[in-house]
């Protein structure tokens, strides 16, 4: 019989597993967390767990959704070729329905456990980073990590949200700080990893407007995040440690963005400066939301007022 | 579809299905958790 020979091998579990970014999900999840952790109140530890998951499959749900409807681009590029899709190992249509069951699955579970209001920015999220950032901007500006940085703000807010179950400035400065954060975070790697993003027709900021542009745009978002940073504790939100550390930290980011911003690098320099910058911009953000829960919880033990 | 190939489609098939079903149990067990929780 020859009649089986052309029923294709099912997809191993791991590609689908892949389909969600796993290592994008992890800082999802640690942002996610905090935003949940520093929120005032009390939330079940099970609906806590709960509300991360749904976080946590929502931005997997959307990942795999990315994935489907870039799989050509994906194939282009050194970087993804190897992913599910281009690699040959999947249905393009089954990373499709994956990511929507993931996503339907992820808001209706929040929305019955937690509260329809987290539910519903979960579910914008998704929409945000699936439809308005992949498929319409991404490909279509140079601003499009500007635009891609709003959908990694929303974890924290959510995670606030599910606590609270209502939007207050709090929640609305952890989506500014990550917002604001996202671009000199980008462009730092941008500018010392060739990509070949060019070759598929995406407009990056340093190819399309040149390194020069790139660089003082770092140092502008590097300014405003100073202040936004700070914010949560200027409006009283969050103590003096908070307060200090944020200042501290968003200044040293600050000065890890000046060399990057007015120098003119040369070939076989290294490129030191933009691999610092880049190094302590992912240092910054997970010390910023831990010491965001830490002054939480010293709060909450009377330890600080 | 060759005896290798009816080999790994087993393999793949079985893996897969192992891990629907863990997932679907611990499924389960969260709803029965948030159910409890909820009517406390």
């Amino acid at each position: 019989m020859q009649q089986t020979a052309s029923i294709p091998l099912p997809a191993d579990w791991r590609d689908f597993f892949a389909l969600t970014k796993p290592r994008v999900m992890s800082l999802v999840i640690f942002t996610g967390l905090c935003g949940l952790l520093a929120a005032p109140g009390h939330i079940n530890p099970v609906l806590g767990f709960t509300a991360v998951l749904c976080i946590a499959l929502g931005a997997g749900g959307a990942a795999a959704l990315n994935q489907w409807w870039e799989a050509d681009l994906d194939a282009g590029m050194k970087r993804t070729a190897g992913r599910p899709l281009p690699g040959g190992r999947m249905a393009r249509t089954d990373a499709r329905d994956f990511g929507i069951a993931l996503s339907v699955a992820s808001v209706i579970v929040m929305g019955l456990a937690i509260g329809w209001l987290a539910a519903g920015i979960l579910a914008f999220s998704i929409f945000y980073y699936a439809v308005i950032y992949t498929i319409w901007l991404k490909p279509r500006t140079p601003q499009n990590i500007v635009i891609g940085g709003g959908a990694g703000a929303f974890p924290p807010m959510i995670g606030w949200v599910a606590v609270t179950g209502d939007i207050t400035a709090m929640p609305v400065l952890l989506f500014a700080i990550i917002f604001f954060w996202t671009p000199p975070h980008f462009w730092a790697l941008a500018l010392f990893v060739q990509s070949d993003y060019a070759k598929v027709g995406i407009p990056m900021m340093p190819v399309v407007k040149g390194h020069r542009s790139t660089r003082r745009q770092i140092l502008a978002y590097a300014i405003v995040l100073v202040p936004i940073a700070a914010a949560p504790w200027f409006i009283g939100g969050t103590g003096a440690v908070y307060g200090i550390a944020a200042v501290i930290l968003s200044l040293a980011f600050l000065g890890f963005s000046l060399p990057v911003a007015f120098r003119n690098p040369v070939d076989g320099d290294g490129m030191k400066p933009e691999k610092r910058l880049f190094a302590f911009s992912i240092l910054y953000l997970f010390a910023l939301f831990g010491v965001l829960v830490a002054d939480r919880l010293l709060a909450a033990y009377g330890v600080i007022a | 579809m060759t005896p290798d190939e009816k080999t790994e489609f087993d393999r793949r098939r079985r893996s897969k299905n192992l891990v629907l079903g863990g997932i679907l149990l611990f499924f389960v067990m969260l709803f029965y958790a948030i159910t409890i929780v909820r009517m406390g």
